[in-house]
């Protein structure tokens, strides 16, 4: 009976937030500014919330996901402007994202199987290699602009359109992460080797992960592309990845209410620092440096707030009946 | 039936012979000892056996299948499991969860099924709570279950590691030193549960020692590794009298100390 009724709320939970999401802008209470920043705010807790996985969860330092976001971003553009009918734009827009996401997710397998041989610093090169490869290639393909960047794209990303990827990504991730898939995801983090000695398939987890991590990202890359109108191959440059580890690393690894966390702050944190002009682009880094020397977990820090997992999860045991710190 | 055989095992690190020539067969329901003095490549078999190391000659059977090439997990998942001589458990996760981890080869779930959370897939994680939590209490470890694995006092951790490697039901169960760093006390209740552990669950074990004690207790057959070679086969009785074995512990009769 409390089961089902939590079930409620919580699906009721997701459906009143898309409603709301839907009116609030239609009645015209938030100004365009103020709705260009929430639709900033879920892209970025899409984004980390996909890096997570692999960063937090997973504990691969991967300093490349722009490259996903991007893949995903001129897919879904090239699938608007020149592959779908104008006219269906807004129909086939998930559609449109999903086609990103999988290119993105395409892409994952390219650093999910270097992953199989190599971890820490080394796989941590092979990520940035792979958003510079990207980089270079959109710079270089004269069909979709080339560095000048891509444009046409009709504005298609809308809050109620964020707030239910959002709802997904989050959703998707909490469900991979309390199974048994993401308990091993976790093993390898702690002792890959052991956990392969107690049978966990440490090569399929890792594609599982990069396959989930890029898809979501390639999501993201799609909704950006679809508020700005515009993409050129700078926005994915590494300073974006960089900003996306802040966001990480602040909010804390390992934790889905983190994710959330840091990405808001850092998000809003930014709009408010407008007035520093040039030296914004300072405080993410900066940032880094100081949250890995003194709170290298981020304000969650492997912990996760009590409405994110599920009820089951623990068997019965709600409470811990050992004293232990 | 021969569950595990090992034929001719050969091992070199660089240009060191770490194992030459081991062989071993391990009959289902036998409790055997693998011996020697420190450095004799005892770990280094284990590690070969689970496919850490793939053998540089030589041929490993296990449960009637070839399995000398074989990744870990795959081994594992055959009906294996393992303990080690420093404990490796996952540290930051609880208790719990370090033993559900363990069947991780037993969830047939999909990717699908777990992304959507479907009802075939709450079977399952809920069946394997269940087992999970009944381990965690025949271990003695239900006050714990929660508990982040580092914060568990020492024997506790020894003990979770091998109800980490029991929930996927092995057939053969490795066990790497688990008497050590343990008082006389500890290693009489150690001896008990290993002597519970297999009749309950159906074991088939192979131990490492270094504890005479646990090895003259519980082994019916010892295999005694020098160099990494085998010197002596036969009872743990045996082997205290033998020579070689004597020899390879304490260093030959006769011979002058060396200053």
């Amino acid at each position: 009976m409390l089961r089902r009724r939590s079930q409620l709320l919580a699906w009721g939970g997701c459906l009143g937030l898309l409603v709301l999401a839907w009116i609030l802008p239609a009645s015209g209470l938030l100004n365009p500014y103020v709705q260009q920043v929430l639709m900033y705010v879920g892209i970025n807790i899409i984004l980390t919330l996909s890096l997570n996985l692999v960063n937090g969860y997973m504990g691969e330092f991967s300093v490349g996901h722009a490259g996903f976001m991007a893949i995903g971003a001129y897919i879904a553009s090239i699938l608007t402007v020149a592959v779908c009918p104008r006219f269906w734009g807004p129909w086939l827009f998930p559609f449109v994202l999903i086609g990103g996401g999988l290119g993105a997710a395409l892409a994952g397998l390219v650093v999910a199987f270097p992953s199989f041989r190599t971890r820490g610093d080394y796989l941590a090169i092979v990520t940035l290699a792979f958003n510079m490869i990207v980089k270079s290639l959109l710079e270089n393909i004269e069909l979709i602009g080339g560095p000048r960047g891509y444009l046409g794209m009709a504005r298609l990303t809308n809050v109620p359109w964020v707030v239910f990827w959002v709802l997904i990504t989050l959703i998707a991730l909490r469900n991979f992460v309390y199974s048994n898939a993401g308990r091993g995801v976790l093993a390898i983090r702690e002792d890959e080797l052991a956990a392969n000695l107690i049978g966990v398939n440490t090569r399929r987890l890792k594609i599982y992960a990069f396959l989930i991590s890029a898809f979501f990202a390639g999501i993201a890359g799609g909704l950006y592309a679809h508020l700005l109108q515009f993409i050129n191959p700078r926005s994915f440059s590494i300073l974006k990845s960089t900003d996306m580890l802040v966001m990480v690393y602040l909010g804390g690894i390992g934790s889905l209410a983190g994710s959330i966390l840091g990405a808001t702050i850092f998000t809003v944190l930014l709009e408010l620092l407008r007035p520093l002009g040039v030296w914004r682009w300072v405080v993410g880094p900066l940032m880094l440096v100081l949250l890995m020397i003194f709170q290298p977990t981020g304000i969650m820090g492997l912990r996760e707030a009590k409405i994110l997992q599920p009820r089951e999860e623990f068997g019965g045991v709600t409470r811990n009946p050992g004293t232990m710190p | 039936m021969a569950l595990l055989e090992i034929q001719e095992l050969c091992h070199n690190f660089g240009g060191l012979k770490a194992i030459s020539d081991f062989s071993l067969t391990v009959t289902a329901g036998e409790l055997v000892g693998l011996i020697g003095p420190n450095g004799a490549g005892k770990t280094t078999v284990f590690n070969l056996i689970t496919g850490v190391y793939h053998p540089d000659g030589g041929h490993l059977y296990f449960a009637g299948q070839d399995i000398t090439t074989w990744p870990s997990y795959r081994i594992m998942a055959r009906g294996m499991g393992r303990t080690f001589q420093n404990i490796r458990l996952f540290k930051d996760l609880s208790a719990l969860d370090n033993v559900r981890v363990g069947a991780f080869a037993q969830c047939s779930y999909s990717l699908r099924q777990t992304l959507f959370r479907t009802p075939g897939f709450k079977r399952q994680e809920a069946q394997m709570t269940d087992r999970a939590h009944q381990l965690l209490a025949r271990f003695k470890l239900s006050r714990y279950a929660l508990t982040p694995a580092r914060h568990l006092p020492y024997g506790e951790q020894r003990r979770l590691e091998i109800a980490r490697a029991l929930i996927s039901n092995p057939k053969l169960l490795l066990l790497d030193e688990p008497a050590a760093g343990m008082n006389q006390a500890e290693i009489g209740v150690l001896i008990t549960l290993l002597r519970e552990l297999r009749q309950e669950f159906d074991l088939t074990i192979l131990l490492i020692e270094h504890h005479m004690g646990v090895v003259m207790d519980l082994c019916q057959r010892v295999q005694v590794l020098d160099f990494g070679e085998t010197i002596f086969t036969g009872s743990p009785l045996e082997a205290q009298h033998h020579p070689a074995v004597l020899e390879a512990y304490l260093g030959k009769d006769g011979e002058p100390d060396e200053i």
